[in-house]
């Protein structure tokens, strides 16, 4: 048996992560393969691949990623914009703070998904609307979260930037923004990940076009496979951009891990 | 000697009660004339008020009576013209060393190619050639805090203060950086309050030690040090050298049993 805490080596890592996915794979299989779950619940690894591959190159799938994409990075882009200063505000300012936060903490509870045939109303079935859906569900979790962070910053290096005579502007933007921009970062990368389960919900509801739209179509149809393949490409583009999202941030901030 | 740059004008600090606790007196009214190029090292047991005094010199925390003047002008916040090293390795973490050195001179609004002259100046006097490109993580403790003090002379302060800046280095490494601060301040008369309560840093650096008693927090005793200069480490064993140490052993030793609870 292994120690608690004991490390394991990169190949040991790999060999292990790869091996479940393996495992699960062969689970599902056998399941499906061996007659043990209806087709019609539940289709085979196989029969997902062929679908998969026709909704591609029959089917023009790529666009409803390509769409779905562009609806989450807009929507996230716009909260970023939004959040980020005044988490940054809240944060640095305590009467700011007090102003805001009460209002921010009880926002951030309200569930995106459910203010979804509200924005119908107001904003129909457009482009306008999915945006909103995944502002809605990103902005107020940002503020909340980059206000945490900047109103923790080290108290010694405010002083000593006060002590070389920085202004309160100055240690705004010198020392609590720089301070704070890789967890600012981190933040922003986690809520993506977040914005990526109300966009599927969005376009659930009320869509004609979309990785959701597709979901739900296929859902009249019985198409299982047609389903899971969407659920898995939202997983593998999920991966990618937080694995592009890490990868930028080891390169904007080398001194953290100098 | 010169004329006086630092008046400390019965400071005293009341921190409330926590929770309805007793308010703690930090710091009974102090009083303390500092010239033109001394260099005083507060001595005294933790918890004495050492930190107060100094923060409240730095403009980082306010008396709760009297005042503190500098040249005559009274302090009301902190300013680059008291350049602060701190116990705690306050180096910014996303700046390089010389980038960190050139703070203050960049938050001045000094161009860039005087603010690198002057970075190459301090680099070299704290010997840190060769690593001006380095993030602080990747320097050793007592290099960091080399780093902060070029930082803080870097702004040509009108004073520097220092609290217990090789509190948290080793033994070796304390005694090389107590040299290197007390070469630069031989050559460039800066005046220096340097908080620690180590005794033979205190005499080493100092030439006045003012020793402070805990509970509540005051000065106890003024000890002009008139060991002469340039000091060098083999000073620490002269015979002037171990009377004062034993001398202000004691006035610590009752200090230290009284902060304890001893008798
Ligand atoms: N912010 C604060 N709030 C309450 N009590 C404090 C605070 N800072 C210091 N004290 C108390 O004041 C006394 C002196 O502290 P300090 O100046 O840090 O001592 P020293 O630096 O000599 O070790 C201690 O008893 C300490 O607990
Ligand atoms: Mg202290």
């Amino acid at each position: 048996m292994p120690r608690p805490l004991d490390p394991v080596s990169q190949g040991t890592r790999v060999t292990l992560g790869v091996s479940f996915f393996i495992l699960f794979l062969a689970a599902w299989a056998f399941a499906t393969l061996g007659g043990f779950v209806s087709r019609t619940f539940l289709a085979d690894p196989i029969t997902m691949v062929q679908d998969g591959w026709l909704l591609l190159t029959r089917f023009g799938f790529l666009g409803d990623i390509g769409i779905t994409v562009w609806r989450v990075v807009g929507g996230f882009v716009l909260a970023a914009l939004v959040a980020v200063p005044l988490g940054i505000m809240m944060g640095a300012y305590k009467s700011f703070e007090a102003f805001l936060e009460p209002f921010v903490s009880f926002a951030r509870y309200l569930p995106a998904s459910a203010f979804v045939p509200l924005l119908i109303l107001w904003a129909g079935i457009g482009e306008m609307q999915k945006l909103l859906v995944i502002f809605i569900g990103s902005v107020f979790q940002i503020i909340l979260m980059v206000a945490v962070a900047v109103g923790n910053t080290r108290r010694d290096l405010v002083e000593a930037a006060y002590t070389l005579g920085s202004s309160d502007q100055g240690v705004v933007k010198r020392v609590l923004i720089p301070a704070n921009a890789p967890e600012i970062a981190e933040i922003l990368r986690l809520v993506l990940g977040w914005a990526w389960t109300y966009v599927i919900v969005a376009e659930l509801i009320g869509s004609s076009s979309g990785i959701g739209h597709m979901i739900i179509d296929s859902q009249a149809l019985l198409a299982t496979g047609q389903m899971i393949f969407g659920i898995i490409v939202i997983g593998v583009i999920g991966l990618i951009s937080d694995f592009l999202f890490k990868a930028l941030n080891r390169s904007l901030f080398p001194w953290r891990l100098a | 000697m010169t004329g006086t740059i630092l008046q400390i004008d019965s400071v005293s600090r009341v921190f409330p009660g926590v929770r309805g606790g007793a308010p703690v007196r930090a710091l009974e009214p102090t009083n303390l004339q500092v010239a033109q190029n001394d260099f005083i090292t507060i001595l005294g047991p933790s918890g004495c008020g050492k930190s107060t005094l100094l923060r409240i010199v730095a403009g980082l925390d306010r008396p709760s009576g009297g005042r503190v003047l500098l040249n005559g002008r009274e302090i009301k916040g902190p300013g680059a013209d008291r350049g602060m090293v701190f116990q705690s390795y306050t180096l910014f973490p996303w700046l390089t060393i010389a980038e960190n050195i050139a703070y203050g001179l960049r938050e001045k609004g000094m161009p860039k190619a005087q603010r690198q002259e002057i970075v190459a100046s301090y680099t070299e006097k704290v010997g840190l050639l060769g690593f001006e490109n380095h993030y602080p993580k990747q320097l050793s403790g007592g290099m960091q805090q080399r780093t902060a003090i070029a930082r803080a002379l870097a702004n040509d302060p009108e004073i520097l203060l220092l609290d217990e800046p090789f509190g948290a280095l080793d033994n070796q490494t304390r005694g090389l950086m107590q040299e290197l601060l007390l070469g630069i301040w031989e050559r460039e008369r800066k005046t220096v309050l340097f908080v620690t309560h180590d005794i033979e840093e205190a005499i080493f650096l100092a030439s006045r030690v003012i020793v402070m008693s805990a509970r509540p927090g005051r000065i106890k005793a003024d000890i002009p040090v008139d060991l002469p200069h340039p000091r060098h480490y083999t000073m620490k064993t002269t015979p002037e050298f171990s009377s004062l140490k034993a001398q202000l052993t004691e006035e610590i030793r009752v200090e230290a049993m009284q902060a304890e609870g001893v008798h």
